[in-house]
Parts: C-alpha cells; sequence; structure tokens
C-alpha cells in the first residue's frame, strides 16, 4: 500500500521543523511514494516481473536570500537531520540570488479539487499476466511478425508539498500503462514498431487484442521501404510526432529559457509566432488527465492558460524565481505544462492527406536535432511516401530539417485531436521542408 | 566502503540467509546494495543558480530462471523489507526451476581509487572556480550572452551478495565539469559546449588552470557556428574527426552488438557473428579497463571484473558483449558488461568504452580526398534503432569540405545512416587514435550509465548529411 497521507505530512512538518530551527527563514518540502509493479512478457511467455517501492524527500532551505538543496531516499529521522544539516551549511556559503524566494502566499493553491487521477483497483500480476497473453497472441497472428515484447506497469503514488508559508497539501495519483513491441521481417528488411496506452484509470486501459493488432499492423506496413531523394517536401506528422511539437514549443516558452535568453521565442509575446488557425491550449484540471495536476511543483495554483491565440503567443510558462527575473508573477507552471493540446483545425484527416499530390508521411523520428536557441530543426525519420491520398511505399534513412519559426507558421492541422497523452496534437501538416535521403 | 548493516535491524547473517533461501531453486541472482552520495553545482545567468546534495540507498534484488528475470527494489534495508521483496520474487518464480550457478570470475586489479571526491575540494573552491570561469568567458569577448558551468560528483558503494554469502564490492567515484556559452553577434546566437570528467578528483581534471582550455574550448565551438552556413542535404563523403564523434560507433553498432538484443534476435546484427561487417582494418574494441575512464568499471553491477571485448576484428564481428543473464542463455560467458543505474533498475548488458583502434592514414590524406563531402568535429547526442539498424546523430561542429580543402564551417545536422552498412563504407582508418574528453551518458530502456568513446579519424564514402540546402 501507498503511504497515506498523514505518514508523508508528520515526514514534512518534521523536516520543516527541524530547518526552522536550525535557522532557516524559510524552507519547503517535497515528500513522496510511489509503488510500481511491472510485467514484462516477449514472445508470448513471461519474461520478466519488476517490483518498485520507492520514498523520496527533497528540501529546500533559504537563509534569506540564499539558497540550498538536498534530496535522499533515506526517510530515517537520523539521516534527515544530517541532511539538512548539511543543506543548511551550503545554504550559509552559497552567494546570494535576490529572486530566490518561496512563491507569494496569495497565489498558492488554497483548495483541492478532485481531478479523479487516482485509481485503487489493485491489478493483481496474474490478470497482468493473462492481458499480456491476449495482447502477445493478437500481436502475433501474421505470420511476419517474429517477435513481441510488451509489457504493463501499474503505478500507485501519493505525495505531500509543504513549505514554511503554511502551505501543506498533496493527493494521490495512479497509473496502468500496457505497451507492445514488435519485430517483422521479410526478405529484404526487419523492422520495428509500438503501440501503448497509458491512463490514470485501469478501466481506460485499451482492449489487449487492440493493442496487439496495432502495434503488428504498423509494423508490418514498415517492411521492405525505401530511400528517397534530397528534396523539398510537404511533411505529414503522424499524431504520436505532432505532439512532440508541442513540446519544443513548451520548452522554448519556459521563462528560465526565456530569461536566459536562450530561446527562440524570446520577445515574442504579442506576435504572430504560428500561422492564423493556430491556437495552443494548457489545461490542468482535465478529470482523468494525464497532466493534470492541481497546483504545480511549488505550490502555486495552476489555471488553463491559453498559450497561442490564433498564431499569436500570449503567454510564457512562468515559475517564481523565473517569474522575479522576468517581472511576471507565477502562473503556476513550475514543472512544465500540464495538459498541452493544439486545438483542432478544419480539415479532415483524409482531406489533409489528399491535400497534396505528394507528400512525406512521417511515423517517427530519431535523434535530439532540435536547437531550442536557434529554432534549427534536423532528425532522423521514417514513414511513407504518399502519392495523391495512397500511401505509396515505406521510406527510411532519411532525415527532415528546417526551422521551428519557419515550420510553426506553416503548420495546417487536421481535425482527429484526441485527448490520450499529456501533450496531444492533431495530424499536422508542415510545408516546404527539407528531406536529406540518396 | 559503505556498511550497510550497521543501521538496520538486518544482520549479514539475516541477508545471507535470505539470499541463499530465495535463490536456491534459480539459475541465477543476487542481492546488490547500493549507497551513493552526489552533489550537483550550477552556474548560470552570471550567479550560482543551485547546489545540490544527494544521498540515495537501497537494496535490488534479482533471481532468474531459465528466461525469467524477477526483480524487487526498495530504499528500506531492513529484515522486513528484504523478506517482502523475497516473497515477491518467490511468487513470480513459483513454477519455474533452476540449478544456481555460482561462478564468477576474480580479478585483483583496481581501475580506481576508493575516494569521495566531493569531500576532496571544498564547496568555497567550487565555486570560485565557477565564478571564475564566468568572469573570465565575459569579459574574454562582447560576444558572450550567457555562460553556464557546472560541476557534478559522485561516490557509489555497492555490495552484491550471491547465495551462500560470497561479498563482492565496489567504490567507484566520478566527476564532470561542464560549461556552455552562448555568443550573439548580428542577430545570430549559436551555443557552444565543452566538458571533461572521469574517474578521479576534480583537482586532477583542474590542475594548471584547466578550466580556462574548457571555457576557450566551448568558446571556439561557438564562435565556428556563428560563421556557419545551411548544412547540404543528401548523400556524400564524410571525414569524423577522432576522440568524441565515436559515438558514430556507439549507436552505429555498439548498441547492436548488446546480447540481450541478440538472444531475442532483435539485432540487425544477431547472425553475423563470424561475417565481415567493417571494412578490412577496423578494429573495434569494448574496454572496461582504462584506468580512471568515465566508462571504466573494476566490477560490472553482477561482480564480474570487466575486460577489453573484441567485438570486430579487422572487419570481422568476434563477439557480443554480454552480462550473465543473456550469456548463459546463449551458452557464453558474462564479458562483465552488466550494468544499471542504479538499484531501482536491473541488469542490462552495456558498452562501457567502446574504441575503434588507429590504423594508418593521416586525417590530411582523407580530407585530400574528398571533392564534396562533410567535415565533422564534434557531436552532441545520438541514436539508434537497432531493429532496422538506422542510427543518427548531431554534428555540433562542421565544416563542408570542397575539391581536398575544408570551407565554411555548416549549422548543425543530423547524420543517418545503416549501422549494419557503414563501417563498410570505412575507407580509410586514421592513426590519431583519441579518447572522448569524459563526457559520455548511454540511455538504453529508461537507464542512464556512463560510458566511453575514442576512435581516429576515418573516412566514410557515403553517408546521409541532413541538412537544408539542396
Amino acid at each position: 500500500m501507498v503511504k497515506d497521507q498523514e505518514f508523508l505530512k508528520s515526514k514534512a512538518s518534521y523536516c520543516l521543523d527541524l530547518a526552522k530551527k536550525m535557522g532557516a527563514t524559510d524552507a519547503s518540502v517535497t515528500v513522496g511514494h510511489s509503488i510500481s509493479e511491472t510485467v514484462n512478457f516477449r514472445n508470448k511467455s513471461l519474461e520478466a516481473s519488476d517490483r518498485s517501492d520507492g520514498l523520496a524527500l527533497s528540501i529546500e532551505t533559504y537563509l534569506g536570500k540564499k539558497k540550498s538543496s538536498i534530496s535522499s531516499s533515506n526517510l530515517l529521522e537520523e539521516n534527515i537531520k544530517t541532511l539538512i544539516e548539511k543543506c543548511f551549511e551550503i545554504t550559509k556559503i552559497t552567494p546570494e540570488d535576490e529572486f530566490n524566494s518561496l512563491p507569494d502566499r496569495n497565489l498558492l493553491s488554497k483548495q483541492i479539487s478532485n481531478l479523479n487521477l487516482s485509481d485503487e483497483t489493485r491489478f493483481e500480476n496474474d490478470k497482468k499476466i493473462n492481458y499480456l497473453k491476449d495482447l502477445e497472441d493478437s500481436a502475433s497472428a501474421e505470420n511476419q511478425i517474429v517477435n513481441t515484447e510488451s509489457s504493463f506497469t501499474e503505478n500507485k503514488s501519493n505525495f505531500i508539498l509543504a513549505n514554511s508559508d503554511g502551505f501543506c497539501d498533496g493527493y494521490k495519483t495512479s497509473s496502468f500503462t500496457a505497451s507492445c513491441v514488435t519485430v517483422a521481417k521479410d526478405e529484404n528488411s526487419m523492422e520495428r514498431d509500438y503501440e501503448f496506452s497509458s491512463k490514470r484509470h485501469l478501466s481506460d486501459i485499451k482492449q489487449p487484442a487492440d493493442l496487439g493488432v496495432k502495434a503488428a499492423k504498423q509494423t508490418i506496413r514498415k517492411l521492405s521501404p525505401n530511400k528517397i531523394g534530397s528534396e523539398r517536401i510537404n511533411i505529414i506528422f503522424d499524431r504520436r510526432i505532432s505532439k512532440g511539437m508541442l513540446s519544443v514549443f513548451a520548452s522554448a516558452i519556459s521563462a528560465s529559457a526565456i530569461a536566459r535568453g536562450t530561446s527562440f521565442l524570446k520577445d515574442k509575446i504579442g506576435q504572430q509566432v504560428f500561422s492564423k488557425l493556430i491556437s495552443v491550449i494548457d489545461k490542468p484540471d482535465i478529470i482523468k488527465g494525464m497532466g493534470s495536476q492541481n497546483f504545480d511543483s511549488e505550490g502555486v495554483n495552476s489555471k488553463t492558460l491559453q498559450l497561442v491565440e490564433n498564431g499569436v503567443l500570449k503567454n510564457y510558462l512562468v515559475d517564481t524565481y523565473n517569474g522575479k527575473k522576468l517581472n511576471l508573477k507565477s502562473n503556476g507552471r513550475s514543472g512544465g505544462t500540464t495538459n498541452l493540446y493544439f486545438e483542432n483545425g478544419n480539415i479532415s484527416y483524409e482531406d489533409l492527406i489528399k491535400k497534396n499530390s505528394r507528400s512525406l508521411y512521417i511515423t517517427e523520428t530519431i535523434g535530439h536535432g532540435s536547437n531550442l536557441v536557434t529554432g534549427d530543426y534536423s532528425v532522423g525519420a521514417t514513414g511513407f511516401l504518399v502519392e495523391d491520398g495512397e500511401f505509396k511505399h515505406p521510406v527510411n534513412e532519411i532525415t527532415i530539417a528546417g526551422n521551428f519559426k519557419d515550420m510553426f507558421k506553416n503548420i495546417i492541422l487536421a481535425n482527429d485531436l484526441e485527448f490520450e497523452y499529456s501533450a496531444n496534437s492533431p495530424t499536422m501538416m508542415i510545408e516546404g521542408m527539407t528531406v536529406a535521403g540518396k | 566502503m559503505s556498511n550497510f548493516f550497521n543501521k538496520s535491524d538486518l544482520t549479514r547473517q539475516d541477508a545471507d540467509k535470505i539470499v541463499s533461501e530465495t535463490l536456491k531453486n534459480c539459475d541465477d541472482g543476487e542481492l546488490y546494495l547500493e549507497e551513493s552520495k552526489s552533489e550537483s553545482i550550477l552556474l548560470d545567468d552570471n550567479k550560482i543558480k543551485s547546489s545540490n546534495y544527494s544521498s540515495d540507498l537501497g537494496f535490488g534484488f534479482r533471481a532468474i530462471s531459465d528466461e525469467v528475470v524477477a526483480y524487487s527494489y526498495s530504499n528500506e534495508i531492513s529484515k522486513d523489507s528484504l523478506k517482502s521483496s523475497s516473497e515477491n520474487l518467490k511468487s513470480t518464480l513459483k513454477s519455474i526451476k533452476g540449478i544456481y550457478n555460482h561462478e564468477i570470475p576474480k580479478s585483483n586489479k583496481k581501475f580506481y581509487k576508493d575516494i569521495n571526491p566531493i569531500e576532496q575540494k571544498t564547496l568555497n573552491s567550487k565555486l570560485e572556480v565557477l565564478n571564475k570561469v564566468n568572469d573570465f568567458l565575459r569579459k574574454k569577448d562582447g560576444s558572450v550572452k550567457q555562460v553556464t558551468a557546472s560541476f557534478s560528483g559522485e561516490q557509489k558503494s555497492i555490495e552484491i551478495i550471491r547465495s551462500g554469502g560470497e561479498s563482492l564490492t565496489d567504490v567507484r567515484p566520478l566527476i564532470r565539469f561542464n560549461v556552455s556559452v552562448m555568443l550573439e553577434k548580428n542577430g545570430r546566437k549559436e551555443t557552444g559546449v565543452y566538458g571533461i570528467g572521469g574517474r578521479q578528483s576534480y583537482d586532477d581534471y583542474l590542475k594548471n588552470d584547466n578550466w580556462k582550455n574548457v571555457c576557450e574550448e566551448a568558446f571556439r565551438i561557438a564562435s565556428i557556428n556563428l560563421e556557419s552556413k545551411p548544412a547540404p542535404a543528401g548523400e556524400m563523403k564524410v571525414v569524423l574527426g577522432p576522440g568524441w564523434p565515436a559515438i558514430l560507433i556507439h549507436e552505429a553498432i555498439g548498441h547492436g552488438l548488446e546480447g540481450d538484443f541478440n538472444r531475442k534476435k532483435t539485432s540487425a546484427f544477431h547472425d553475423l557473428v563470424g561475417q565481415r561487417v567493417a571494412s578490412e582494418g577496423v578494429t573495434i574494441v569494448d574496454d572496461g579497463t582504462i584506468d580512471n575512464r568515465r566508462g571504466s568499471l573494476t566490477i560490472d553491477d553482477e561482480g564480474t571484473p570487466t575486460e577489453r571485448t573484441v567485438l570486430i576484428e579487422n572487419g570481422i564481428l568476434k563477439n557480443f558483449m554480454q552480462d550473465r543473464h543473456n550469456a548463459r542463455l546463449m551458452n557464453t560467458r558474462s564479458t562483465g558488461s552488466g550494468r544499471r543505474e542504479n538499484y531501482r533498475h536491473i541488469v542490462l548488458p552495456r558498452m562501457r568504452n567502446t574504441m575503434m583502434l588507429s590504423g594508418n592514414h593521416t586525417q590530411d590524406e582523407m580530407i585530400k580526398s574528398v571533392d564534396k563531402g562533410i567535415f565533422a568535429v564534434s557531436f552532441g547526442g545520438g541514436q539508434v534503432d537497432i531493429t532496422s539498424g538506422k542510427f543518427v546523430f548531431n554534428c555540433t561542429e562542421a565544416y563542408e569540405i570542397n575539391n581536398g580543402r575544408i570551407g565554411s564551417p555548416i549549422k548543425g545536422a543530423t547524420l543517418i545512416g545503416d549501422g549494419p552498412s557503414i563501417l563498410k563504407e570505412v575507407s580509410m582508418v586514421g592513426n590519431d587514435m583519441m579518447l572522448d574528453p569524459g563526457i559520455g551518458t548511454c540511455g538504453k530502456a529508461g537507464q542512464g550509465v556512463p560510458v566511453g568513446v575514442a576512435q581516429p579519424s576515418i573516412l566514410i564514402d557515403k553517408m546521409t548529411v541532413g541538412g537544408t540546402k539542396l
């Protein structure tokens, strides 16, 4: 069983009291407990089971404008005492930073609303095994599938965040994740693809057969790929890739990147950064949402933020420290975005695919080719050549490149948004990118 | 050395008893105890942005029978906690029986000292170096707009207890010093990053004001990128510089030669042992035994002493990298490559220091032989799809080559290639093998472990460069 609120609160207040007693002017502490159980299958038989049970503690102590932090997994009182002593010693010799402080009291979350983020259902390992058996049976039905691997993870967590201004709150969350990786082979190639489902509640997890069939289908259609030539082309990003554009965007508008001057979107508030039809929203209060939260990692109340409206940048993601630097109030985004999404476009998926006589449909990218300072983008990619609305053949060993500043202005979105993850996007087309191939 | 038993109701005798009893019907397994102390100090935007100290303690208990691995970890070292882990393992393996194999080879060699680098340099003197870095770079040139510098240090103590009471221990220091600088000139911004590190004390790396060299190198890379032009797009010849560009080898073939992917036959290399996978003259080893290197280990995380494993010899594929589990199932021996990020994770076969050995060409010869191509000197990260064999890595410093001469610097671009065939495109191997500066972290299955790479300059006849200029 995951530790209850009372246990975590008692540890948190022990830490705060001790820090105060040693002379800290302010302190903040997070105590969390998480239990996670995973079962792994491979080629229709049990491969591994893994159980983890972990407590985690992190403390920040302040001496005026001086601050330092410690973290530990060892919650024995004797150890906590040694660590806080050490933390406070380090704080004393750390130089002052005028922007260091706890969050403004009036911004702190006052009331927890029930977002239904915790499902206490226990899904025994034997049930996980049965789920994975069904999944792999359907995943391996086609004879081109030569290898299947799947796993089911159940996680239950609880946490308390407390600070010396009297904030003390936290809540339980859960997640259930089923995933499947399949390998297909033909005389020309061996390919891998995947499918997964991750939810707060067990009953929302996709049916095992659906996951297995989808993973297999996605893998088999990648077999016998061709490389294409180097050219300028319109690129369609599958939803599992288009949501990645949101992560890049979120990193580029974090107050930290803006304050440091290391973002290609610095000083762009009020300006057109996307095409006029694009809106981006971050909504923390979606019931059962994978990214939902009542407050951010500092305890600041987080409300829905319209980040982009009709292509115009409206807000940065602001935490207390970087907010003070930029003269902005925290908007409850210490720790990043919550449930982030592009609003639907006004064209159907089918029409988007047919829009051009020739385009490239991307299902996977590899590499770390996003430069947030310059906006330059260059990654390896896998996908399909689309001609006149038809998927012609799989393509791999190519790269796609562009610059986010141009790419964002050339985005066209379909109207097929679904809320599956903590970042969600409709299928996306970006016109005029460069493909490097043969 | 940590004593894991003096602060708990769990005695060594209890632990031995529980381990032996749990593993008696298994093929393998162990109790892995770990205590780590780490720090990170970051200067950013003219200020000490954070100083963090962390301590972690816990155990991971593993039991293996046939192909099934049961694993349970906890950060509470107590009799109850170990017993409940034991029950958990037994319930997973209840229907599978194995025969316990005790044998672990022994070695007296050690590749680093039992030091705690965090305690060997005062916090004040670390802060002083970071401030000097900031002042030095900001005074150096008006174009410097942002400086980030950091220290990170760690001491990890481990103990492995096997059935029958056998105990194996190791103390592992590790440090890293990193500098990143952003320049702005004529409205353009570019960054340069450089770092150094390994398994010695901070001062072993910082003596003779070596921090200045790190600053100069970060500044040099950023300055060059300020002048860079769009990179070309398409297939062309690529000359790689020595040292850190060997992450090409790490991504292109290293991962594909890890035992687990080959046992599962999901690696493009699984049926290629004994066959030619690289040009003649290409020899690649994975070596855990180089003194004080970031990827070196005295023993791996299963207790096996590390070694120098020949992966490819003169172009022929010789060996995979193995942990005990995959080695047993493939009827071979562990190469001392069983690693884990920490006690929260299961052991996987991983790389240590992966190196291509020197040949007899000069870098100059390579450049002169290229009509149109690029010369890549430094890289950011890379990634591989081990099944299709396709891999990428990102240039952070590269130049175009025109008619045998190095031309303008080009913008960061991704290079993509095919692992099983790329090394057959290597037409010259340089005589200038160099180790990387000690900064690599390899990610696999959500676990990061420190690694090293090394190579001489090499000429690759055909590779796709992912620029924007057609």
